[in-house]
């Protein structure tokens, strides 16, 4: 079993890792700490810019993973490094070798309650990006009662020095975009606004998708971050934010407000992180050994990292990513 | 003879000739007033701003364009409450920057 790849995190990366490095002839181990594979992105309905379904890409990718072996509802405890590799023990008490380790652990959501002034569970019409995908994929959340206005709020728990997030998380306005479409489509009568500082459409097909959203969709994109929320008598949700384009300061009554959450590193992973040496970056991601040649090795021999734990990224990037962790995993494997 | 023409003033901002003496001194104090990047939240939560002409972001925007007297009028609308310093996503020292401004 020397030539096992050991891969911490069954989400996008690590399943897409594991398939590729089966296909170079290596055996990959995918250790997941929930219960089913797919991560983040088995929760998501609709995939921007184009409306694929998630479903679709998921099922492809739990297809390549069937024949690899899996361990769910199991975190890695322990791990040593020793002559042929890593010794790593799990917490259902069985232990596993591995010439090289992949971490593939992904982000969590930035907790939404943090931003106290958005009054995310304080008021009940407040929800998160993650709430509403979950809206889109059953259509219930008693929340959600037809709604004649919404908003989305950008950048909750990103460039915002206030809760130590100085990072764009990158995927939120292009999601927020994405998200503000299937509302028209599901509530027409709906007014939609987004409150954004900058729209950063950086993907192929992204600002396409910011056009069709203006033209097609009569979205309001609204240039100012929302500063707080408050409830009316009526329980409907006042917010208060610049109109910095047209220089005025606005309120806005709404029936729902959407925030769009940041990406932070997951950080249930810290300690063995530490146990292999990996640093984080001021930012809190972790550190890779060079941003442009060494983007999946960490500064530890054998140790690589791949996705989302390394920086926020759109699953086209972590698709990328995983692919090239294996070649570099296959290199270093051959040329031991 | 007077026909009723006349040549209207150029409405450009001169950065050309910009005066930046109180913009630059205000730096080297307060290195954060580069930081700001018009998110209007300073402006939003602004207690004077609900009734007057008050934003901060503007203030700033002034002070680098020759609009010195302008940006120091506006200032007078403050009353120090400190809710823009709290909102500020850059954590910009508002309240001190606007005493500094004045002094």
């Amino acid at each position: 079993m020397k030539e096992n790849i050991i891969i911490i995190g069954g989400g996008a990366a690590g399943m897409e890792a594991a398939t590729q490095l089966q296909k170079l002839g290596l055996t990959p181990v995918i250790i997941e700490k929930s219960n089913a594979l797919g991560g983040h992105i088995a929760q998501w309905d609709k995939l921007f810019p184009a409306f694929h379904n998630a479903k679709d890409v998921v099922s492809k990718m739990f297809d390549n993973v069937k024949d690899i072996k899996t361990y769910l509802n199991t975190e890695v405890t322990d791990i040593q490094r020793n002559a042929d590799g890593f010794h790593a023990v799990l917490s259902n008490g069985e232990a596993i070798d591995g010439k090289a380790v992949v971490l593939a652990t992904g982000f969590d959501l930035f907790k939404a309650e943090r931003k106290q002034e958005y009054g995310y569970g304080i008021y009940n019409n407040v929800i998160t990006s993650l709430e509403l995908e979950k809206f889109f994929r059953t259509r219930k959340d008693e929340r959600i009662n037809n709604p004649k206005k919404i908003g989305f709020v950008h950048c909750v728990g990103a460039r915002d020095v206030k809760v130590g997030n100085t990072y764009c998380s990158k995927v939120c306005c292009t999601t927020a975009l994405k998200q503000a479409c299937e509302m028209k489509e599901v509530f027409p009568e709906a007014e939609v606004y987004t409150f954004y500082m900058d729209l950063r459409m950086f993907g192929p097909g992204y600002e396409d998708l910011y056009l069709k959203t203006q033209k097609d969709y009569d979205v309001k994109c609204i240039r100012g971050r929302v500063c707080e929320v408050s409830e009316d008598m009526d329980g409907r949700l006042v917010i208060k934010a610049e109109d910095t384009l047209f220089g005025k300061p606005l309120r806005m009554t709404l029936d729902l407000l959407v925030l769009m959450c940041s990406m932070e590193k997951n950080k249930s992973i810290d300690k063995i992180q530490q146990q292999l040496g990996v640093e984080n970056n001021s930012d809190g991601f972790m550190q890779n050994r060079d941003m442009y040649l060494g983007m999946n090795d960490s500064k530890q021999e054998g140790v690589f990292v791949a996705g989302t734990c390394t920086a926020p990224k759109s699953l086209p990037d972590t698709i990328g990513e995983a692919r090239s962790v294996a070649v570099e995993v296959f290199n270093y494997v051959n040329n031991k | 003879m007077d026909f009723g023409f006349c040549l209207s003033p150029s409405s450009h901002v001169k950065m050309d000739s910009v005066d930046l003496t109180t913009f630059n001194r205000l730096k080297e104090t307060n290195p954060d007033v580069n930081t700001c990047i018009a998110c209007g939240s300073c402006t939003a939560t602004c207690t004077a701003g609900n009734f007057t002409e008050m934003s901060f972001r503007r203030i700033l925007l002034m002070l680098q364009r020759s609009k010195e007297e302008e940006a120091k009028k506006m200032i007078q609308r403050c009353m120090l409450c400190g809710k823009c310093t709290l909102v500020c996503p850059r954590g910009i020292n508002i309240r001190k920057i606007l005493l500094d401004i004045t002094r």
